[in-house]
């Protein structure tokens, strides 16, 4: 059954493959092939989930050698959550696309990407071969790539993309390091020969392949410092892109890192800190530097690398709990992760569509020139608000209760784990409430500056198309269930945090059940919050009925002419945070200052750069290309040059053999002197 | 339930204490203690005026703030006695619906338009940030203490052995003090009442709140300065049978908001630049309270 699935999925790519380009209604030939793509991918993950994994083997080529193919809890979890997101994302970019109808050629091969990428993320969660890995790993994120240029004809899209399609380059050659070792060592692609490979290493030989293979994944999770591609593909891409690359696509990197962890054997209180140390650094400065863009976009690409952070953070609790051998410790952290990887890739896609039906509506995505948007597109607004709320980590959302899963193992950390492991969890809880407090500056000046107020400028009005938010609806009403009825996935999580255990030979760990099931239970809190907020509301309702209500300009001191480009800007809101912070950012700003008797205009613009990547990427690549640039007449477009370098090099691959062949004889002469 | 019942009785008169207070330092009578509540009260009966910018986030938001605020109190505990909810990590919960709240708020501020009140929602939720991390350290210092994470579980846990942990209850005592005073934005972070918007915080956030609203804001004020009390004073009552505890909390309650008025009185407000680094000292004095808490357990290395 799981094979015939598998296989049905694959085969429907290679179908879209040859048909797409070929038939006129392309895209209604798209949505019945991922659709149903999505329909089988999601029935063979549920299937898992209630049923048994799933194992088979294809007998592959002497390249290739067997191919096993394993889809146990944790892929389910992930071929589940990313279809999801693709779900929702495909819906909104059918109505997102619609700008682009002219453009068939482009249009084609955008819906094509789309195909490849979802078969090769089912692959990716599926296949346990590294090699076969690595081949759909490209497949991805080339795919990828291909999504997130539709608008190809912008160069700064393009040089995104390019950034982006280096960076993940980074990441394959990593892994593909990593793999060839493991080969070389065991002679076996299969990833079960990791097991038995890093039990026979040395401990500190264990920890360093555990650290390029978590390289190679970070990479695409986007863990600082490896991030830097991600504020710049986001905004780059459309919106349904951007919400899928962040809802599902960089999930994949936290699959990897879930799967590597679930195969090493290597010293996991060692794991556990290190990552701990990692995660709370990612997720600290990924939402500080959120917290000062001044495109929307960019913001919400910097929260979802705060977002691995707090991701991470729980894997590390969860490693910690393995190598305490603490169950609660174990449950907490990692059930936490993967609830946090389900909730982000809701509320985050969620977020993006609302951006992209903003960015259709205004034209624009700097946060500073829009304003009052809630009066005239209030369903988008609403939406982006539970979005908000639900990434702040509030109740009654979802994003608490994965935080809350995680907050508890931190303390649980604390009160039971030794001195070294101690201090280290204790940064952790510091990290995660600043975390949470700085999201929450974030996304009030995000939701406040953009749809509250007044509008800046003269906009022209806008009216809210409906179709385009049903997507987002079904997003909403699946964050609000998650928040209030988490419960309902006590046992798909118990199921698959348990497999971290019996991957080490442990039945199911002691307490696991109770220890997820009973932090569940803040549902019913956040419902009760719900209702007495109802109740308050109806009775301030009949207290108010009868009473004078009037309606004012806002209070101004006094001041009664038009204010609306008085009225607080993104930029200073966030001024107070960014002058007691400003030795950890990086802000470029110009200044045109007033100069004269009377001087006509004055401005400053401020930019907002990022620090690592400046240090990490910029730095280091032009001192290279100064390097480099000594060398740039060799290329001087002379084709009688290049038919000279050709010919030493001829004569350099025919002489070198002998030259060598020469002088080892020469110096045997001189040895046997 | 105690809990609970005691929570809203001291509210009713927590800041007439204060202003009486500050009236009797500064050499006047001072009106009565209950005038506060009255003032609420009269708000409440009152019609209401709303902004011509305002959406319907600026009605929701007093409305959410109050029961989220609602929501906390249930969970705070009287001693060993636990709230009427309870359960482990139930201080995490509480912090944030304390969250929601402000949020809420903040937008609210940021609704109006007006670029003071923008002003003074951008310093409340850089200042609660702030204040954050001292909680939970704080917390958790003591569920390390007493291996429990939930607050009826660490009170009850809570004993007095040594001299060291006299010590400990007095420092977290300070932090839980200076963090209602942040919170209520009351004298060294903010001044409540100052002439000038320029230099306000919470003040200036809900100038265009009027009428049942801004009644129901400033009932949280009263109500949040109980809540802090009341854990406050759970650090001292333990398990004490209740004919003990009950006029114990109420004389613990009465003397912080003594405390209250007589830093009002004496204290000026700090310069906004300086806040920070006032409030980050709380997060200090936490991890304090943790390392001693982990030397005295012993499991320092």
């Amino acid at each position: 059954m799981g094979k015939t699935l598998f296989e049905l999925i694959n085969l429907l790519a290679l179908v879209a493959i040859v048909l797409l380009p070929l038939v006129r209604k392309g895209k209604a030939l798209f949505i019945i092939i991922i659709f149903l793509q999505l329909f089988l991918g999601s029935l063979l993950a549920l299937g898992v989930i209630v049923g048994d994994s799933i194992e088979f083997f294809y007998r592959g080529t002497a390249v290739t050698s067997v191919v096993p193919i394993r889809i146990d809890g944790l892929s389910a979890w992930f071929i589940l959550v990313i279809g999801l997101t693709f779900f929702t994302g495909i819906w909104y970019g059918m109505h997102y696309l619609k700008r682009y109808t002219g453009e068939r050629a482009n249009l084609t091969l955008h819906y094509l990407s789309f195909v490849l990428v979802y078969t090769a993320l089912i692959d990716i969660c599926a296949v346990q071969n590294s090699f076969v890995f690595l081949v759909v790993w490209e497949i991805m994120a080339l795919g990828t790539f291909v999504m997130v240029i539709l608008d190809n004809h912008k160069s700064k899209t393009l040089k995104a993309g390019i950034n982006y399609l280096i960076q993940s380059h980074i990441g394959i050659l990593l892994l593909t390091l990593a793999f060839i070792w493991v080969k070389l060592e065991t002679g076996s692609y299969d990833f079960n020969a990791i097991t038995g490979f890093t039990s026979s290493l040395s401990a500190s030989a264990g920890l360093f392949l555990f650290t390029i293979l978590f390289m190679g994944f970070a990479i695409k999770a986007g863990f600082v410092p490896f991030h830097t591609w991600l504020p710049h593909a986001h905004p780059a891409a459309p919106a349904h892109v951007s919400g899928i690359m962040s809802g599902g696509i960089i999930k994949l990197g936290i699959y990897g890192i879930l799967r590597m962890l679930m195969l090493v054997r290597i010293d996991m209180v060692m794991v556990g800190q290190l990552l701990l140390v990692v995660s709370v650094i990612t997720g600290v400065y990924g939402v500080m530097l959120a917290i000062i863009q001044h495109d929307l976009k960019s913001l919400l690409a910097y929260h979802s690398i705060e977002n691995i952070g707090i991701i991470g953070i729980g894997i590390a609790i969860g490693c910690l709990g393995i190598g305490h051998e603490n169950p609660l410790l174990m449950a907490t952290g990692f059930a936490g992760a993967l609830l946090h990887t389900l909730n982000h890739s809701l509320f985050k896609s969620l977020l993006f569509y609302s951006a992209g039906n903003i960015y259709l509506a205004r034209h624009t995505m700097n946060i500073d020139s829009l304003g009052g948007l809630l009066k005239e597109m209030p369903r988008n607004g609403y939406l982006f608000l539970i979005g908000s709320l639900a990434i702040c980590g509030l109740p009654p959302f979802n994003g608490f209760v994965s935080e809350f899963l995680i907050y508890k193992g931190i303390i649980s950390g604390i009160i039971t784990s030794n001195s070294m492991s101690v201090l280290v969890i204790l940064f952790a809880l510091l990290g995660l409430v600043i975390i949470g407090g700085l999201a929450l500056i974030c996304f009030t000046k995000a939701f406040g500056i953009m749809f509250l107020g007044k509008p800046r400028g003269r906009p022209e009005p806008v009216t809210e198309d409906e179709g385009k938010s049903y997507p987002l609806i079904l997003t909403a009403l699946l964050i609000l269930l998650i928040g209030l009825f988490p419960l309902l996935l006590g046992p798909t999580l118990v199921k698959v945090t348990a497999l971290f255990g019996t991957a080490r030979g442990v039945a199911e760990p002691y307490g696991l059940r109770e220890a997820v099931n009973s932090s569940m239970i803040i549902g019913w809190y956040s419902l009760g919050f719900i209702l007495l907020t109802v109740v308050i509301f109806l009775l301030r309702r009949e207290l108010v009925a009868h009473r004078i209500v009037a309606t004012e300009e806002t209070w101004g001191c006094g001041y009664q002419g038009d204010n609306s480009r008085m009225s607080y800007t993104a930029s200073s809101f966030v001024r107070t945070y960014r002058k007691l912070f400003s030795p950890l950012l990086n802000i470029h700003s110009s200044r045109e200052g007033a100069s004269g008797l009377y001087p006509v205009s004055m401005g400053k613009e401020t930019y907002p750069g990022d620090k690592v990547e400046r240090w990490l990427i910029d730095k280091p690549l032009n001192l290279s290309k100064k390097l480099l640039e000594r060398f740039s007449f060799l290329q001087n477009g002379n084709i009688q040059a290049y038919i000279l370098y050709g010919l030493v090099f001829i004569t350099m691959v025919i002489l070198l053999p002998t030259i060598y062949a020469l002088a080892a004889s020469f110096i045997k002469i001189l040895n046997q002197l | 339930m105690v809990s609970l019942l005691l929570v809203f009785f001291v509210s009713l008169f927590f800041m007439g204490v204060v202003t009486r207070i500050r009236s009797l330092t500064s050499g006047r009578k001072g009106p009565s203690v209950m005038q506060p509540m009255w003032d609420i009260v009269r708000l409440w009966r009152k019609g209401s005026v709303y902004s011509t910018t305002t959406s319907f986030i600026f009605q929701l938001a007093p409305i959410t703030y109050i029961a989220s605020l609602l929501v906390a109190v249930l969970m705070v505990p009287h001693g060993s006695r636990a709230g009427l909810i309870s359960f482990e990590g139930d201080f995490i919960m509480f912090a944030y619906l304390l969250a929601f709240g402000k949020f809420m708020m903040i937008i609210a501020a940021l609704d109006t338009g007006s670029s003071f009140e923008g002003m003074g929602a951008s310093r409340e939720a850089l200042f609660s940030m702030l204040a954050e991390p001292a909680f939970f350290i704080l917390m958790g210092s003591f569920a390390l203490f007493t291996g429990n994470s939930s607050f009826q579980g660490i009170f009850n846990g809570l004993y007095y052995g040594s001299h060291f942990s006299y010590m400990l209850g007095g420092l977290a005592t300070f932090v839980l003090i200076i963090i209602a005073m942040v919170e209520n934005s009351r004298m060294p972070v903010d001044d409540p009442k100052t002439h000038l918007e320029l230099t306000m915080i919470h003040e200036v956030m809900i100038l265009d709140n009027s009428g049942f609203d801004l009644g129901l804001i400033m009932y949280a004020t009263h109500l949040k300065f109980a809540m802090y009390g009341s854990i406050i004073a759970s650090f001292f009552i333990g398990s004490l049978p209740l004919w003990l505890s009950i006029p114990l909390t109420l004389v613990i309650q009465m003397f912080f908001a003594i405390v209250v008025g007589i830093m009002e009185s004496f204290t000026a407000r700090f310069r906004m630049g300086h806040n920070p680094q006032f409030i980050f000292i709380l997060t200090s004095v936490a991890i304090l309270i943790f390392f001693g808490v982990l030397m005295l357990l012993g499991r320092f290395m």
